[in-house]
């Protein structure tokens, strides 16, 4: 074990699949010799050459168009968007090509599209998004939104052997706040199944990301109300744990779906629906919903911070719910 | 009284503290066709300014309390009578005013369910419970519950007195609680799964409340099987309205409320040629929850033993006639194994135990259940002897016949059927020697006690000499949560048990 940020754990689990599997390489915009805007392949273009840590134009089409063909001729490339919020201008190979190819013509696409996402640092709206839901509704895709850096490294190395075309959100709020020990070796960590953050019994919190981090605030604070909060970290959000959704579901009767995308059509509505269709007669109050408001992100640090879910925010959204 | 085709507006309980509100604006006039659910008048309440809406379709008969004025929650505001009706011609002004609680009509829609809950209460049950139960319990319920009743949904102010949540109505429709007997805590004193819960391992319910209601009413019971849990829990419920809070609307409410849960079981497919389809009634679902609540909870494990009763027989055979003649009570086999059975608790405290959470209770008495087959062979109740530890052959055998009389005829009360601590079933009626029952949660065993047959025996006679002699022999059998009791416990229990039985003195009554 070694004490990693949640960055240095996709660093090295990036770096781990690279050094074992010579199919692997890395495409995306500065990721070469500047290693990458936040520095994730710092050092990559050294160890592994130009022809594997490849700077790209700063054509988010054409990166993802590259690696689509690259992988469906037996390559596992790994591209990095600066910023989670360029990949709509990759939507089409994306949705219409890599995610639609298996179905298709039975051709895997197995590249990896890291993002990185999120707000909290004034990024504005073009630098601060949450698009999972959008690709999670897309059949053919899979999301993977890590909240620890032990599920960042192992989940990155199940999304790169992964045979279909996996998006990696990566939080950059957590980018160098959070550090944990992380396990040197190489490890997976399979998509679909969720990690109890934190053990309760009166309220359950499902959520994602950042997010784990602000429910866990959160939850400290209902413990002092003598409220027991549990929190499940879905980790991957398509394929998503349904079993355990619904088991904390029916264990707290009372569920708050946090995310940090906005609320309309945010993958929250799947999931409330999913446990009002499949935990009706388990609820004990309404499944609550807590999330950014449907506007783009603000540039203002007071406005983003009342856009993005605060700890008091998911404070009063648990204390609601225990009253119910 | 307004008839079942004429629906009255009353002033709603906008809250658990509003006692009266005021009319602001009629939006309808009288003889104004009006929809049910559409918004009628404006009223305002020191809570909450809210509409309205119509208790039913028709026209706007008669509007009885004008704009501006304040009345009490409960008095009647207008009289809306079905389409094609006269307006204002035929409320009987008498009756208009403040309705007193128990002229409270429910909706008409709920009438029926609401009939029935009313008569299946007034049945089955003496009247044991209902001197004592509706007196602590309606009043209290206003004093008790007002944390946040400003938080109740306007329109609805009395919703969270009423308004059940799934996991609520799937709990009280498994244990046959009467909700309205809960303590709410939840917003406007919602009853919460919690409450529901706490109330449920109080022992304040059991499964077995139901028959009682239920026997009574059987195809009420089969015609509305949603209805079922509330009628079965109402035997504590006949609630006399409480003479000055007007709470009644929300409780008449409470009972249909409980209601329209349906039972995801009853949704049964069509019968294939041969087969028929009953309902299930409420007691055997009850049952059948249990039951598999039961298996799902502990860890059944079952030791047999064989019993020697020559003692008992001949002993009893020598009762049998004195108690007869002097009490008018027969000492059954029964009377003996629970008597002994009793005894021998004392030393296996675990055995009446129970696990609760992830402690072990004991207890410094035996409260003994007895199951009971219901004439019909259709159900089974568990009535409870309390402190059967301080009763002697007599006494139990007295005990016994009273309580298993007072299960067939459905004399029950709630609180024969609560707090067991262990059960002794008695399936050897029929001649089985052998069974592995269910225990009733959450106690820790179970004994069953089989048919006394005669059977060839080795004993030794009075030289030592083994000798095989015709004896009445007794199996017994102890199922227990291998949780708490272990298999050697167990055994050593039923050696002790056997030892009673087979030494069973004159003195020892």
């Amino acid at each position: 074990m070694a004490e990693m940020t949640y960055l240095q754990a996709i660093s090295d689990g990036l770096r781990t699949e690279m050094r074992r599997d010579e199919r692997v390489f890395v495409i995306g915009e500065d990721v070469g010799v500047y290693g990458g805007a936040f520095k994730v392949t710092l050092g990559f273009q050294e160890e592994f050459g130009p022809w594997r840590v490849i700077d790209s134009p700063l054509a988010e089409t054409a990166i993802v168009g590259a690696c689509t063909g690259a992988a469906m001729m037996g390559m596992r490339p790994v591209a990095e968007m600066q910023f989670a919020d360029f990949v709509s201008c990759a939507w089409d190979h994306l949705v219409t090509v890599a995610a639609k190819q298996r179905f298709r013509a039975g051709t895997p696409v197995p590249i990896v599209v890291r993002l990185p996402s999120g707000g909290g640092f004034s990024g504005g709206p073009f630098h601060s998004q949450n698009p999972e839901s959008s690709f999670a509704h897309i059949p053919g895709l899979k999301c993977v939104c890590p909240a620890t850096p032990e599920d960042a490294k192992g989940l990155l190395i199940t999304a790169i052997q992964d045979p279909n075309p996996v998006l990696f959100f990566e939080h950059k709020h957590l980018y160098r706040r959070i550090k944990s020990e992380v396990p040197e070796e190489r490890y997976t960590i399979p998509f679909g199944k969720a990690r109890t953050h934190l053990e309760g019994d009166d309220v359950s919190v499902i959520t994602w990301g950042a997010m784990v981090y602000t429910a866990g605030e959160a939850a400290k604070k209902l413990d002092e109300d003598g409220v027991s909060v549990e929190i499940i970290d879905l980790r991957t959000v398509m394929p998503w744990d349904r079993e355990a959704v619904l088991a904390s579901a029916r264990k707290t009767s009372k569920v708050l779906v946090l995310h940090e995308d906005t609320r309309t059509g945010g993958f929250g509505a799947e999931i409330a629906a999913t446990i009002a269709e499949e935990a009706f007669e388990d609820l004990d109050g309404p499944v609550k919903r807590i999330a950014a408001p449907d506007c783009p992100v603000p540039f203002s640090p007071v406005l983003e911070k009342a856009f993005i879910p605060q700890v008091d925010d998911v404070v009063a959204g648990l204390r609601e719910l225990a009253a119910y | 009284m307004a008839t079942n085709t004429q629906t009255e507006v009353v002033m709603p309980q906008m809250g658990v503290s509003v006692a009266e509100g005021t009319i602001t604006k009629w939006l309808k006039a009288e003889g104004d066709p009006i929809a049910q659910d559409e918004a009628l008048l404006e009223i305002s309440t020191d809570k909450v300014d809210t509409e309205v809406p119509s208790p039913g379709a028709g026209v706007v008969a008669q509007i009885v309390v004008q704009e501006g004025e304040t009345v009490d929650v409960g008095t009647v505001l207008a009289v809306i009578a079905p389409a094609g009706s006269e307006a204002g011609s035929e409320v009987g002004g008498a009756d208009v005013g403040t309705v007193t609680q128990d002229e409270m009509p429910p909706p008409p829609a709920t009438q029926a369910a609401a009939d029935e809950a009313m008569a299946a209460a007034s049945e089955g049950v003496g009247d044991v419970s209902q001197a004592a139960e509706p007196a602590q319990q309606a009043p209290a319920a206003p004093a008790e519950t007002p944390p946040a009743p400003a938080a109740a949904p306007a329109g609805g102010g009395d919703n969270g007195r009423t308004f059940l949540s799934p996991v609520v109505a799937r709990i009280a429709s498994e244990h046959g609680v009467d909700v309205s007997q809960v303590q709410g805590t939840g917003t406007g004193g919602r009853v919460t799964k919690k409450d529901i819960l706490a109330f449920v391992e109080s022992g304040a319910s059991t499964r077995a409340t139901p028959p009682p209601a239920e026997e009574a009413t059987p195809q009420q019971v089969s015609a509305t099987p949603p209805a079922a849990p509330s009628e079965v829990a109402t035997p504590v419920a006949p609630q006399p309205p409480p003479p000055a809070v007007p709470q009644a609307p929300a409780q008449a409410a409470s009972t249909p409320q409980a209601a329209p849960r349906p039972q995801p079981q009853a949704v049964a497919g069509e019968p294939a040629q041969g087969e028929a389809v009953e309902p299930m009634t409420a007691m055997r679902r009850g049952i059948a929850e249990h039951m598999r609540r039961s298996l799902d909870t502990s860890a059944h494990v079952t030791s047999a033993i064989e019993v020697d009763m020559s003692k008992v027989v001949a002993i009893r055979g020598k009762l049998k006639q004195e108690y007869g003649t002097a009490y008018g009570v027969n000492p059954t086999y029964l009377s003996f194994v629970a008597r002994a059975t009793v005894e021998t608790l004392r030393d296996f405290p675990w055995i009446n135990g129970e696990i609760r959470g992830d402690k072990i209770v004991t207890r410094n008495y035996v409260n003994l259940g007895f199951a009971v087959e219901l004439a019909d062979g259709k159900g089974l109740i568990v009535p409870v002897v309390k402190n059967t530890e301080g009763l002697n052959l007599l006494g139990m055998a007295r005990a016994v016949t009273e309580i298993a009389a007072r299960a067939r005829d459905k004399k029950l009360t709630p609180d024969d059927v609560q707090g067991g601590t262990f059960t002794i079933t008695n399936p050897g009626g029929y001649g089985t020697f052998h069974g592995t029952p269910v225990i009733s949660q959450p106690q820790a065993g179970i004994l069953g006690t089989y048919a006394v047959v005669k059977r060839p025996w080795v004993v030794q006679d009075e030289l030592g000499q083994d000798v095989i002699a015709v004896r009445p022999i007794m199996n017994l059998t102890l199922t227990y949560d291998h949780r708490l009791v272990d298999g050697a416990l167990a055994g050593r229990f039923l050696r002790d048990l056997r030892k009673r039985l087979e030494n069973w003195g004159e003195s020892d009554y």
